[in-house]
């Protein structure tokens, strides 16, 4: 199911306004791939060039290649809507839908592909996406209670279960965890951890140590200047990055230095 | 929490500054009072009025057709026909209504292009500013008319569906020209609710819809009609509230006539705020204070429409 993504020579910008410069990396299936950085140098951006949701942005648009397995997403007959399908993303601020039971929440996306989905396989898919993400036991007397009411890590993990259970191939996850408490956050810290397994993760996270506990490969991301485009800094095995990175900058910001 | 060790240097507001408040709460206070005097007074003064002819009456006013009112003894009137009318008209022109304008509103804000769903945003809006006696004529001039052929051709096909039976008016001056006209009427006010609404739906659950593979039509319905719906039923209702008191371009494009019908394609029903305005002039005996009357039940309906919207509208902002 997990799949490889490919990128190579990517540009992305906001209308005239170059945002990410030419970054090229490979990002390995079945493996936790983290996104570090300072603020603004455009991680979310490349995040969201991933299975282009930068274009629900006005304005924006990307320049590059970025193969998922031997596809090219954004060739010239590609579907975003499938590509998304098979990408699937989990945001910051944790965004079930308010009017929504649990159950329709987790049930939402899969329903768009299968329409014709009996009741009993609908009750399996919601209990195996609700288990798959570590919720099930909370949430299963009360899958008929709107999904807002939920606490902010619970809501996090529904989000989860409601990306896996459109059964994508790899998932997008920019700093899910900021809003959460250092518990809650565990919690989807060890479920990244079983989710490897079968997908392929990438992360956005400002919390060093959240990357060095849950990630296989680390890329920085840098601003070359003020005003200046964000590039792929340095990109490499996680134990290394932390340890002996390549280069100064990337020591410098994991160590706290800047300048 | 205690206040005993808060510190005492709170700097006590100006002087000036207290009066301002002062004046300008006991504004806000008497504009809010005044508002309600004013309701108070309008449902005191129809009740007043009504009651002599409600006295006399000597049928069922809420439960008879017939109108004999404008003579000094006995009068016989009731309202029934007249609320049907209202009720029926109004309903029929909010189903027309509603489904175009959250049309309108969803292409607005979701489909068209910047520069498109400005000038038809702005298109709308002029539709709000059209008088009633413009649309009073239209009505009768041009789309009554037009519509003799299509009513006929409803009756032939689907004359078997009661509200379709024949014949069909001649004139084309039908309860449902008068709720085409009124759909028209109350297109503005529906379609700026909804389209507000639906600008409103917060990225977070637009994204969430599009980032699991939804197409933009599946986006809507997961994302934004959800969020939406408070809104356009809200609108919904005011148009409703609209539709009900329209007076001028009803009374233009109906004939006089007091029945209970479910015909819609025939002459035959009448709405209350058309029905007063047509009688007044004429009326004689006890027949301004029956006319008041019924003024009496429009506005009961009014309210109770109004009531109901605004129920609606604060549950839904609740929810979200
Ligand atoms: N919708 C947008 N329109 C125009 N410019 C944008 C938009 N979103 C982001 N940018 C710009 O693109 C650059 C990268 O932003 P991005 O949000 O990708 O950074 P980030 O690395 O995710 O930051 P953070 O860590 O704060 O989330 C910034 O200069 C930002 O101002
Ligand atoms: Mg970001």
């Amino acid at each position: 199911m997990a799949k490889r993504i490919d990128v190579s020579g990517l540009h992305v910008y906001y209308g005239d306004f170059l945002a990410v410069e030419d970054v090229s990396m490979t990002i390995e299936p079945r493996s936790v791939t983290a996104f570090i950085g300072s603020s603004g140098c455009g991680k979310s951006t490349f995040l969201r060039t991933l299975n282009r949701m930068h274009e629900v942005t006005p304005g924006a648009y990307a320049r590059g290649k970025v193969l998922l397995d031997d596809m090219d997403i954004y060739g010239p007959d590609v579907d975003p809507v499938l590509v998304r399908s098979e990408v699937g993303m989990v945001f910051q601020k944790a965004n079930p839908f308010p009017t929504m039971s649990i159950y329709d929440n987790v049930i939402a996306g899969a329903r768009l592909n299968n329409r014709r989905m009996s009741r009993s396989e609908a009750d399996d898919l919601v209990e195996e996406s609700l288990r798959g993400a570590n919720l099930w036991e909370e949430v299963k007397d009360r899958l008929n209670k709107p999904g807002s009411g939920l606490s902010g890590g619970q809501q996090q993990r529904l989000c989860i279960a409601r990306a896996t259970a459109v059964k994508p191939s790899v998932l997008l996850m920019d700093e899910p965890c900021s809003a959460l408490d250092p518990i809650s956050t565990l919690a989807i810290e060890d479920l990244i951890h079983q989710l490897k397994e079968d997908y392929t993760i990438v992360i956005v996270t400002h919390n060093m140590q959240q990357a060095a506990r849950v990630s296989d490969r680390t890329a920085f991301f840098n601003l070359s200047g003020p005003g200046k485009p964000g590039k792929l800094i340095e990109m490499g095995e996680t134990n290394q990055m932390f340890t002996r990175p390549e280069k100064k900058e990337t020591e410098n910001y994991i160590t706290g230095r800047f300048g | 929490m205690t206040t005993t060790d808060a510190p005492q240097a709170a700097p006590p507001p100006t002087g000036k500054r207290r009066i301002g408040d002062a004046v300008f709460a006991g504004l806000a206070r008497g504009s809010g009072l005044l508002i309600l005097l004013i309701l108070a007074g309008v449902a005191a003064f129809l009740i007043i009025q009504a009651w002599p002819s409600l006295a006399a009456n000597t049928t069922g006013f809420l439960t008879t057709q017939e109108w004999d009112a404008n003579v000094r003894e006995n009068p016989a009137f009731g309202v029934a026909a007249l609320a049907f009318g209202t009720v029926l008209a109004a309903a029929i022109a909010l189903l027309l209504a509603t489904p175009v304008a959250v049309g309108i509103a969803l292409f607005i804000v979701y489909y068209a292009p910047r520069r498109v769903a400005s000038v038809l945003g702005y298109l709308v809006d002029l539709l709000a500013a059209i008088p009633s006696v413009v649309y009073g004529l239209w009505g009768i001039g041009f789309l009554a008319p037009q519509l003799v052929p299509v009513f006929r051709g409803l009756t032939e096909y689907l004359g078997w569906i009661p509200l379709f039976s024949g014949p069909a008016s001649t004139s084309g001056r039908t309860i449902l020209t008068a709720s085409v006209v009124l759909a028209v009427m109350i297109l503005p006010i529906i379609t700026a609710m909804s389209r507000d609404v639906f600008k409103q739906v917060p990225q977070g659950h637009r994204e969430a819809a599009l980032a699991m593979g939804a197409t933009r039509w599946e986006m809507i319905r997961l994302a934004v009609l959800p969020f939406g719906r408070s809104g356009v039923v809200g609108g919904a209702m005011l148009g409703l509230g609209r539709a009900l008191g329209e007076t001028m371009a009803v009374a233009m494009i109906l004939s006089p006539s007091l029945a209970i019908s479910f015909d819609l394609l025939q002459s035959g029903n009448q709405t209350i705020a058309a029905h007063i305005a047509l009688q007044y002039p004429e009326a004689t005996g006890y027949g301004v204070s029956a006319l008041i009357a019924a003024g009496l039940v429009l506005f009961a309906i009014t309210l109770a429409v109004n009531m109901g919207a605004r129920y609606i509208v604060a549950r839904g902002s609740k929810e979200a």
